[in-house]
């Protein structure tokens, strides 16, 4: 049935907005602040739509981040497809938290990816070695309730499904 | 079943990201998903280009005629270096021929401009908008008007990316303009700064020293500058000097980037040292 796939333009468009935010320059002083558009969108999209955005859009998004970035091919990929998983599997519960909350488990779940990424980064030799390293986990974790609601919004209006 | 569909992810990622650190084998698959990414590259640079031409168009006539003014001026001074410095280039090729050792003098250049987009963070990377459609292979050198500023590192049809003499692993080969010593100055990722390795501590060595390229490794020509010196260290008990350098090349400011085909050869020279380049 047609209708239960309506929308797949719209995520993709809001990807691709993800990843202009994130090739987008700044000042020297905001870069360390930069949150991690693209997996903010992700987690939007599992936890909106578990049945339809999961692994799959995440490995490949996450794939398309790697190009962008210039990092080791792979090395997002693999960080979403996990941020992906886990929302997959926590979303019931996380959906029926307050915003507040929700930007809490937010601050977990990227900080795991930035985990992550450190522990790819300290394997094939270039660990950032400050502490603003974290910072984006904290941007993007204040930046959810806005985001979340902006999403919501534009989901109901081109009733994606 | 989402589990079995995570491990599966996993595998291929970490297949695909041994694949891209050890064996460079991606290469072609990098520059074909850059494709995809090319018009979101070109809708970030946008407003830049446009407000470029935009002040260019509406900048007013007594501005253009005292830049004007001074660029005749700047040509002027430039003119009378070159006089000076090709009777020295003369002089130095006749030199040569008597010691029978061949150097050419005088590289092909392309100018290029920096793509107004954000790499990750952590590394030193620019892109820039000439890529393979303008002969531009891996490897190739990229200066300013002051010096060094990097190497390309991986390039697709329409744009490359380059890796800052800064990045943490990048390393290139240099020599003391003073005496000639020759050194590796690495990147350590921090904003405009260079380390010197191996410097001995008996080496004389003082601040402001102008280092150049030493041209050794084949891949960067020799003799541009590539930083000075801008702290000197000496710690009791270790065998090396610690030398701080800070690129001559402004890596943060330059909009234009010259790319040079050292001697105007098509191919870069055969990789003979694993001193410099990705490490």
């Amino acid at each position: 049935m047609s209708k239960q796939r309506h929308g797949t333009p719209i995520i993709i468009a809001s990807f691709a907005i993800a990843l202009l935010l994130t090739m987008l320059p700044l000042p020297e002083w905001a870069q360390d602040f930069r949150p991690e558009w693209v997996a903010l969108v992700l987690i939007y999209w599992c936890m909106a739509l578990p049945t339809r955005v999961s692994i799959g859009w995440g490995w490949v998004v996450g794939l398309m981040l790697d190009v962008t970035l210039g990092t080791l091919l792979g090395l997002n990929a693999l960080a979403l497809a996990l941020v992906a998983f886990l929302t997959i599997k926590l979303y019931q519960r996380i959906r029926v938290y307050p915003l507040t909350q929700q930007a809490f488990a937010i601050l977990v779940l990227i900080a795991m990816t930035q985990l992550f990424n450190l522990w790819i980064h300290g394997i094939t030799g270039s660990t950032p070695q400050s502490w603003t390293y974290w910072l984006p986990s904290l941007t993007s974790a204040l930046l959810w309730p806005w985001l979340f609601i902006i999403m919501r919004n534009t989901r109901r209006r081109f009733r994606v499904q | 079943m989402l589990g079995a569909r995570l491990v599966l992810f996993i595998i291929i990622s970490l297949v695909l990201m041994t694949m891209d650190h050890r064996y460079h084998h991606l290469d072609t698959v990098r520059s074909t998903l850059t494709l995809v990414i090319e018009p979101l590259r070109q809708v970030i640079n946008l407003p830049f280009s446009i407000a470029g031409n935009v002040s260019e168009n509406l900048s007013s006539r007594t501005d253009l005629l005292n830049e004007n003014d001074d660029l005749r001026t700047q040509n002027l001074l430039l003119k009378a270096q070159l006089q000076k410095y090709s009777a020295l280039e003369s002089e130095n090729m006749r030199l040569r021929e008597l010691l029978e050792s061949s150097l050419k003098v005088g590289d092909k250049v392309l100018i290029a401009e920096l793509l107004r987009i954000n790499l990750d963070p952590f590394t030193r990377r620019i892109v820039i908008n000439k890529g393979e459609r303008d002969g531009l292979y891996d490897g190739q050198p990229l200066l300013d008007a002051d010096g060094i500023i990097g190497q390309i590192i991986q390039v697709s049809t329409f744009s490359s990316t380059a890796m800052l003499i800064t990045d943490p692993s990048h390393a290139i080969p240099v020599q003391l303009n003073s005496t000639g010593q020759r050194a590796i100055a690495v990147g350590n990722g921090r904003h405009g700064e260079l380390e010197l390795l191996h410097i001995a501590n008996d080496t004389k060595l003082e601040k402001d020293e102008l280092l150049v390229s030493s041209g050794l490794g084949g891949r960067f020509p020799a003799g541009y500058p590539v930083a000075r010196v801008v702290s000197v260290e000496s710690k009791a008990g270790e065998p090396y000097l610690s030398v701080i350098a800070r690129p001559t090349a402004h890596l943060q400011r330059s909009r234009e980037v010259l790319v040079v085909w050292p001697n105007e050869r098509p191919q870069p020279a055969v990789e003979t040292s694993s001193e410099e380049g990705q490490g």
